[in-house]
């Protein structure tokens, strides 16, 4: 009991909390400096094939986004499983695609409508018909920049 | 005079309150950036005006071909795609002026020396059924053909590598070894440069 007695003596002071929340707010700046807002909700399952050779893309802003790939499983009874186009938070068919450019050229600034880029996000098991046709498509409203993504193999 | 210390703000729970905040831009958010392979698409051809100057030599052009077994052709014979990139080094390159492979054109670049540079086309052709990950892959070997020629070049030209070079030489050195690679609609032959 003496032990005891003689650690009640001794307090240990209470440790300062106060830098803490630097510490946090420090975290969570690196997050949001090195994230980006989840603009829309993924409806098909895309896993991206690997490349070796990929490059950065520039601006993030100019560029628009075509998912491709199964529908997600909660989806699978509604959508069946064959590879769709999704363009902003919906299924669409390829005939979609010249609005959707269009919509998105509009948004741009006047100067900037050249450098837009169209990224095609497809599931690696896609087929190549589909995404054919997506390209056709792209061409004849001449949206000629696009991008392949891919991801860089893990080493 | 009666000392009144105020008492001391508890801040305990700004710290509760920042990673409430981290948690949400955690949840909201992704992380690193997008990656993938650039391309320019050919425009589409006007029906008015004819192609004539698409008549490429026969030398100049290889065919790259992926059916829908996902089996590559590089030229006329099967070949493994870890093969492909060596191919079509050579064929850019053509380092012994062989009269079968792309012929050169000494081409003055402005700021640089003259320099032959090769008229070689990679024409891709795809299969509807070809899966994407193989295409993916295809286009991945050329692309490293074409850098890595790209590395040698400044090598020797600069002693450095081509990341390693300033906006302007990179400029010259694509200049000296472009990249082109014609992605051809799957039924129409007609093969057109970037």
């Amino acid at each position: 009991m003496s032990m005891f007695r003689k650690s009640n003596k001794k307090e240990v002071p209470a440790m300062s909390s106060g830098s803490m929340s630097d510490i946090v707010f420090m975290l969570l700046f690196f997050f949001m400096v090195t994230t980006q807002m989840r603009e829309t909700e993924n409806k098909v399952q895309v896993k991206l094939p690997e490349a070796s050779e990929v490059t950065k893309l520039e601006r993030k802003d100019l560029s628009s986004y075509i998912n491709i790939g199964t529908p997600i499983r909660s989806l699978q009874s509604q959508y069946g499983t064959d590879a769709r186009i999704q363009l902003n938070d919906s299924f669409k068919t390829k005939e979609d695609i010249r609005d959707f450019v269009a919509s998105e050229r509009e948004a741009m600034n006047e100067g900037d409508r050249p450098l837009m880029t169209v990224c095609i996000r497809a599931d690696q098991d896609v087929r190549m018909g589909i995404i054919t046709d997506v390209k056709q498509e792209l061409r004849r409203c001449s949206a000629l920049k696009i991008m392949y993504s891919a991801r860089k193999p893990a080493e | 005079m009666s000392k009144k210390s105020t008492p001391g703000l508890n801040t305990s729970s700004t710290a509760d309150i920042a990673f409430l905040l981290l948690c949400y831009f955690l949840m909201t958010t992704t992380m690193g950036s997008q990656t993938g392979l650039a391309r320019r698409l050919p425009p589409i051809p006007d029906s008015k005006q004819q192609v004539e100057d698409q008549k490429i030599n026969r030398r100049n052009i290889i065919v790259v071909r992926i059916n829908s077994a996902d089996r590559v052709l590089a030229g006329s014979e099967p070949i493994e795609i870890a093969y492909l990139k060596e191919k079509v080094k050579e064929f850019l390159d053509n380092p012994n002026n062989d009269p079968n492979l792309p012929e050169k054109e000494i081409k003055e670049i402005e700021g640089f020396k003259a320099v032959p540079v090769s008229k070689g086309v990679i024409s891709l052709q795809n299969d509807r059924g070809t899966s994407y990950a193989t295409y993916i892959a295809v286009q991945n070997e050329l692309v490293k053909a074409v850098n890595e020629l790209r590395d040698e070049f400044s090598m020797a030209n600069f002693g450095k590598k081509y990341s390693r070079l300033s906006e302007e030489e990179q400029g010259w050195v694509k200049k000296a070894i472009p990249q082109n690679i014609s992605e051809a609609e799957p039924k129409d032959v007609n093969a057109s440069t970037r």
